[in-house]
């Protein structure tokens, strides 16, 4: 029997991709607080998938160019006048904005906007499963080689230096990884969705962890776990899969945080 | 040769200088405070050791192979992030276990291996800091107002264990306080920071030098009081002559 013929399970191991590549970025993302940086890197993506519909290439290679893009300007930006948050918010919103607007100028493809705004995991196929396993093995690459490096850095800036390490390139570390978990996951959630996946398995996982190795490794947990449970749900009630998948995070981050009271920031 | 070598140090800093023309050079198993009102430039120059900051002109020049300890003015953790104190010790370098465990003892809190630092106190925090710098056996411990939060009792009580620590591993100390008059009483040398150093050398003279005196002052609250421990002076009389 070809396993991968089913979309249902190339839906579900597509999920489960992101997931895992999103756990340990995700952690990083809730320690650091960057959580709008997220946001802002996969809103600015919608762009990169117009430039590819309009220039034919792939749309994760397209998102990836102007999701690494926004992540560099933003990088570089910082503390040059404007507040994080301010520039964050100029720059997401207008490549969202442009991107939609260079979308509705494609008068020769019909192209199904919700498709990248909310993601089509049901139509991922075994390529766009290969991309996705492909970059989710490069995120967690990256991330586990840097991890210590990674974590010093994030605790504080001046311990790392003292330490040998320069805090900055493990910032362009995390940006390149984040990078790469936007344009992967576009297909699996879609651009309005990425942070929530980012975000709530880590932020589901804080009560449950007493290290920040176990933090990642249980948000991966839940992150997966939401993937398989969300789309069962969604085949059932009819769901749309993405939004789904949200929810049940979401679920299990309420029922954690019920379970144990653990002080969020 | 010298552990940390400045020389002809300027750092600009958001536009404004906020150094200029640093000389100083710290010996093997010396305790040199830097003290200096708020805005003198004290971590700035600290930083500049470190290597998070960029000289605009001059140098710093560290013995080949140094290794030294940083205890950072304030750290804050993530109440996200969830890490155990043995963990903290081992970052970024997997210290082993009787490692970690001797830094503990060294820094006064041998039994926090397993807490969360998020339930620390102030003090045992500071401690800990402490103790991660201890571990990999520094030839020099750098730290900035590494008392900060602790009350008199506990800064005290915090010096008296870095003079240990000193003197059980012979290691160099620069460091920042703003109390004066623990740390002078503690230091080798002190050298007196205001954008460029002011004065320097030992804890009387600098004391008794007249830019010290116009930056920090002689009253009897003054450091210079409290550093010759008189006693022989009348509290009462400055506030009734307010």
């Amino acid at each position: 029997m070809d396993l991968l013929g089913d979309f249902m399970t190339r839906a579900t191991l597509a999920g489960m991709g992101v997931a895992l590549a999103a756990a340990p970025l995700g952690s990083f993302v809730v320690w650091r607080r960057m959580a709008y940086f997220g946001d802002a890197t996969a809103h600015a993506a919608m762009l990169g998938v117009a430039l590819s519909l309009a220039f034919g290439m792939s749309i994760f290679a397209g998102a990836l160019v102007v999701a690494f893009t926004m992540a560099l300007t933003v990088n570089a930006l910082t503390g040059r006048g404007y507040a994080m948050d301010t520039l964050l918010g100029v720059m997401a919103h207008s490549a969202l904005a442009f991107g939609l607007v260079a979308v509705s100028f494609l008068s020769g493809v019909r192209i199904d906007l919700m498709a990248y705004l909310f993601g089509d995991i049901l139509a991922v196929s075994r390529l766009d499963l290969a991309v996705i396993w492909g970059g989710a093995a490069v995120v967690a690459g990256l991330i586990a080689w840097r991890w210590s490096a990674l974590l010093t850095a994030t605790l504080n800036a001046d311990l790392a230096y003292a330490s040998g390490i320069d805090p900055r390139r493990e910032q362009l570390v995390l940006t390149v990884a984040l990078a790469v978990t936007v344009a992967v996951a576009i297909k699996v959630v879609g651009v309005l969705l990425i942070a929530a996946m980012l975000i709530i398995p880590a932020a589901a996982a804080r009560p449950l962890a007493r290290s920040p190795e176990a933090m990642a490794v249980i948000a991966g947990a839940i992150g997966a776990g939401s993937a398989i449970v969300g789309l069962r749900a969604a085949f059932v009630l009819d769901t749309p899969a993405g939004p789904t998948i949200v929810c049940c995070a979401a679920l299990a981050f309420a029922g954690t945080s019920l379970w144990r009271r653990a002080p969020l920031g | 040769m010298s552990l940390v070598t400045v020389e002809g140090l300027s750092i600009r800093y958001g536009g404004k200088t906020a150094l200029r023309g640093v000389d100083l050079s710290i010996e093997p198993g010396e305790i040199v405070t830097i003290v200096g009102p708020n805005g003198s430039g004290k971590t700035t120059l600290l930083r500049a050791v470190i290597g998070a900051l960029r000289p605009a002109s001059g140098r710093v020049r560290l013995k080949p192979g140094l290794r030294l300890g940083y205890v950072p003015q304030r750290l804050h953790i993530d109440p996200t992030l969830p890490i155990t104190v043995g963990r903290f010790l081992a970052l970024p370098h997997r210290a082993p276990h009787g490692a970690r465990r001797a830094a503990l003892q060294r820094a006064g809190v041998p039994d926090l291996m397993d807490r969360q630092m998020s339930g620390l106190s102030g003090g045992q925090f500071q401690r800990v800091l402490l103790a991660r710098a201890l571990i990999g056996d520094p030839e020099i411990l750098l730290l900035d107002e590494a008392t900060q939060g602790l009350d008199q009792p506990g800064s005290a009580a915090f010096y008296r264990q870095i003079e240990a620590v000193r003197a059980e591993t012979g290691c160099a100390v620069l460091m920042i306080s703003h109390e004066l008059h623990v740390v002078m009483a503690a230091s080798d040398r002190v050298i007196c920071l205001n954008g460029h150093v002011c004065c320097e050398g030992s804890p009387a003279v600098v004391a008794s030098a007249p830019e010290y005196r116009a930056l920090f002052g002689t009253g009897t609250g003054g450091a210079l009081a409290l550093y010759r421990h008189d006693h022989d002076h009348d509290h009462s009389h400055d506030h009734a002559a307010e």
